[in-house]
């Protein structure tokens, strides 16, 4: 009973809250007003359900916090069977084959859409390594994706560089635009340093839109040429088909390099440095080097996937690369949990895939985006799958008689 | 030196200045008490020109006139996104409490992409024209062209809130609270101040300013949409950190700083370059100065 009255002034409060902008919508031009009470209705009886909901997950949370500070531990179902070896190498090798032979079996359309897929994956990977392995709050990882399609884009324009010469230096120009930021802001950390790449995200994309004599300003570079292959002509869908296997490429390289750098020597440091930064400054760390590094190995793979992705629209202008984009990509890294590789593809393939194949939200796509953001955040802040983490178990007698077998 | 010139800069300024300090304010407020940037922060203004623009638009197809309608509009959009303002905190940032810096700051990003996809659902992702509803003033004859009346108002509302927020900090019961949570939660805490409460009030309190605002300058511009709210609220932080953040006054001073800085900036150098110029002026005070122009600067224990 005290539930339901709870409810029911959880449901008036949000329908007084919404009650303007849900319900009124006015011209004060030809003033004219329109009445949508049925907002109201639906806002009332959604907020009433939702708020049993939220009592329950939040008091399903505290049980779980409970347990944890108990020394239970919660053992994924799913990622406990991903951890199995027998399975693993047979999924790994299936998924490959089925990603390499898709694009001949589903439409063009299709193809596009797996190819923004894997370059939100690359992308998101990227940004993985500064957010999720360094713990370094980085929200302009748009910019950088940017700086690898123009730089494409331009290259192509204006000394005719073809596609597979531009990779490499869209990638490079990308890892020093950001070690060229990383190097002032060393000192700063947490939501300083959020703020700062994001005013810098930003001032990109305003000197992209403002140097119109370079870059065409707002209405961006066109014509930018398709990868070719040797001399032969390709259809479009064929071009399509070619640039889904250098995003697969590419997807898989990044895959593998950044799985790798986790486990060396750099990625230790990194993830010492997003533990506890005076600590491992003690421990004979270079900080600024450390920092250096994160910021230009993630960034390296925004610039590869802006070229990429310059590549396969043949259109670029400022309007892709803003505040939003980088909010997708951290809300990738944030949803699938942050420091693990498989858990930004899922991400990616929830947020790209998911909205493309149910049209019918496709309005509600960043309003569920933004949701999703604030609910993992309160109810499941380690994301879909949460990073594993080593554990070394110590087999020494006098030590676990001396800690009364605590380790 | 063309005096005219400076002085139509110098009012410009101050005008966008005064909107920059009461948005600022609320950034400056929650970071001082819960050390966190509050990102839907901006979003609040925004909302609170849409609840201006909607009451602006019933009451003026009822007939009523401008001036009332412009105190009814400031007044409605103060009460709602006050109540905006409390919910967040209550939904986004309190079940975060003691789960790191990370978690909240992307909670409250998330907020602000959810409140800015809210409006462009519930009303639209055009630009709305805003009602002209200031009056011209006779004394402001021979400056008008410079100085109309939609900037006296800004000004004078501006400054008057900001000195009954000074008054309320300093001088009420709940403002000495406010001021000893700033200081240190955990000890006022034990000595008696409900810290929620604290939280709660300062989340209506900034809100209120960040909703007046959003009503004021959408009278001045004559302009909304739901994307002004980004640009604005980074430009308020902006200011929030020029002054020092967590500094009441600070955060004042800072705003009427970016203001007049931007408008002689864009007057003196390129006004294609507006937007730039703030978030270098961020950057470049995050590195040399983090602590702002009143600020402290903080020392870590290891």
């Amino acid at each position: 009973m005290n539930e339901l009255i709870k409810s029911i002034q959880v449901s008036i409060w949000f329908m007084f809250l919404t009650f303007p902008i849900m319900v009124i919508r006015v011209n004060a031009i030809e003033k004219s007003v329109i009445w949508r009470w049925e907002n109201l209705a639906l806002v009332g009886v959604g907020s009433f359900v939702l708020s049993f909901i939220w009592r329950w997950a939040l008091r399903r949370k505290e049980a779980g916090e409970a347990v944890a500070a108990a020394g239970g531990q919660e053992a994924g179902r799913f990622s406990a069977m991903l951890e199995n070896p027998a399975l693993r190498l047979p999924l790994q090798v299936g998924l490959l084959a089925a990603f390499c032979v898709v694009p001949w079996f589903v439409t063009t359309y299709q193809t596009n859409i797996l190819i923004s897929f894997l370059l939100y994956v690359v992308l998101g990977l990227g940004l993985n390594v500064i957010v999720g392995v360094a713990g370094l709050l980085f929200l302009g990882h748009a910019a950088f994706y940017a700086i690898g399609a123009y730089s494409y884009a331009l290259l192509n324009q204006y000394f005719g560089l073809g596609f597979w010469v531009a990779l490499p230096i869209g990638g490079v120009v990308a890892a020093l635009a950001g070690v060229a930021l990383a190097f002032p802001v060393l000192r700063l950390r947490g939501d300083y340093l959020a703020i700062v790449t994001l005013g810098f995200g930003e001032i990109v994309r305003l000197l992209l839109e403002n140097f119109s004599d370079i870059t065409g300003g707002p209405s961006g570079v066109s014509n930018i040429p398709r990868p070719g292959l040797f001399d032969m002509q390709l259809s479009v869908a064929g071009a399509n088909i070619y640039i889904y296997y250098i995003v697969l490429a590419l997807a898989i390289v990044t895959i593998v390099a950044v799985t790798r750098l986790k486990d060396s020597r750099i990625g230790r440091a990194l993830q010492a440095l997003r533990e506890d930064e005076i600590a491992c400054e003690a421990m004979g760390i270079d900080r600024v080097g450390v920092k250096l590094m994160a910021f230009g190995l993630g960034t390296a793979w925004a610039g590869f996937a802006g070229v990429v992705f310059a590549a396969k629209t043949t259109f670029i202008n400022p309007a892709s690369f803003t505040f939003f984009e980088s909010a997708i990509i951290l809300s990738i890294v944030v949803l699938g949990g942050m420091g693990s590789n498989l858990g930004v593809i899922l991400g990616s393939a929830f947020l790209v895939l998911l909205p493309e194949y149910m049209r019918a939200f496709s309005e509600y796509r960043m309003i569920l985006f933004a949701t999703a953001m604030v609910l993992m955040m309160v109810f499941r802040p380690q994301g879909l799958i949460p990073e594993k983490r080593k554990t070394y178990t110590v087999s020494d007698p006098e030590l676990n008689a001396a800690t009364g077998g605590q380790n | 030196m063309d005096w005219q010139y400076f002085s139509e800069l110098f009012l410009g300024g101050l005008t966008r200045g005064s909107i920059y300090a009461l948005i600022a304010i609320g950034y400056t407020m929650v970071y001082g008490i819960i050390e966190l940037i509050n990102f839907a922060h901006g979003e609040v203004y925004m909302l609170g020109a849409f609840m201006g623009l909607i009451v602006a638009g019933v009451l003026g197809i009822l007939g009523f006139p401008a001036p009332a309608i412009l105190v009814i509009a400031a007044v409605v959009a103060i009460i709602y996104c006050a109540g905006y303002g409390y919910t967040m905190e209550k939904i986004a940032y309190k079940p975060l409490r003691g789960a790191g810096r990370l978690s909240p700051l992307i909670s409250a990003i998330g907020m602000s992409l959810f409140l800015q996809n809210y409006i462009i659902l519930a009303q639209t992702s055009d630009f709305l024209p805003f009602p002209r509803l200031i009056p011209d003033f006779e004394f402001l004859e021979p400056v008008a062209h410079v100085f109309g009346s939609s900037d006296f108002v800004i000004v004078v509302t501006s400054a008057l809130f900001m000195a009954g927020l000074t008054v309320f900090i300093k001088y009420t019961k709940m403002g000495k609270a406010m001021r000893a949570t700033a200081q240190n939660r955990k000890m006022a805490m034990l000595l008696g101040v409900d810290s929620d409460k604290v939280i709660s009030i300062t989340f209506l309190l900034g809100s209120s300013l960040a909703a007046l605002g959003g009503v004021l300058i959408a009278s001045h511009v004559g302009m909304v949409n739901f994307a002004i709210g980004f640009l604005a609220g980074i430009k308020a932080f902006t200011a929030a950190v020029l002054g020092g953040i967590g500094s009441i006054p600070g955060a004042m001073l800072g705003g009427l700083f970016l203001g007049l800085s931007e408008s002689f900036a864009t007057g003196y150098i390129s006004s294609d370059y507006e937007d730039v110029f703030a978030f270098t002026l961020l950057v470049v005070f995050l590195i040399f100065r983090p602590s702002g122009i009143m600020g402290k600067a903080k020392v870590e224990k290891v």
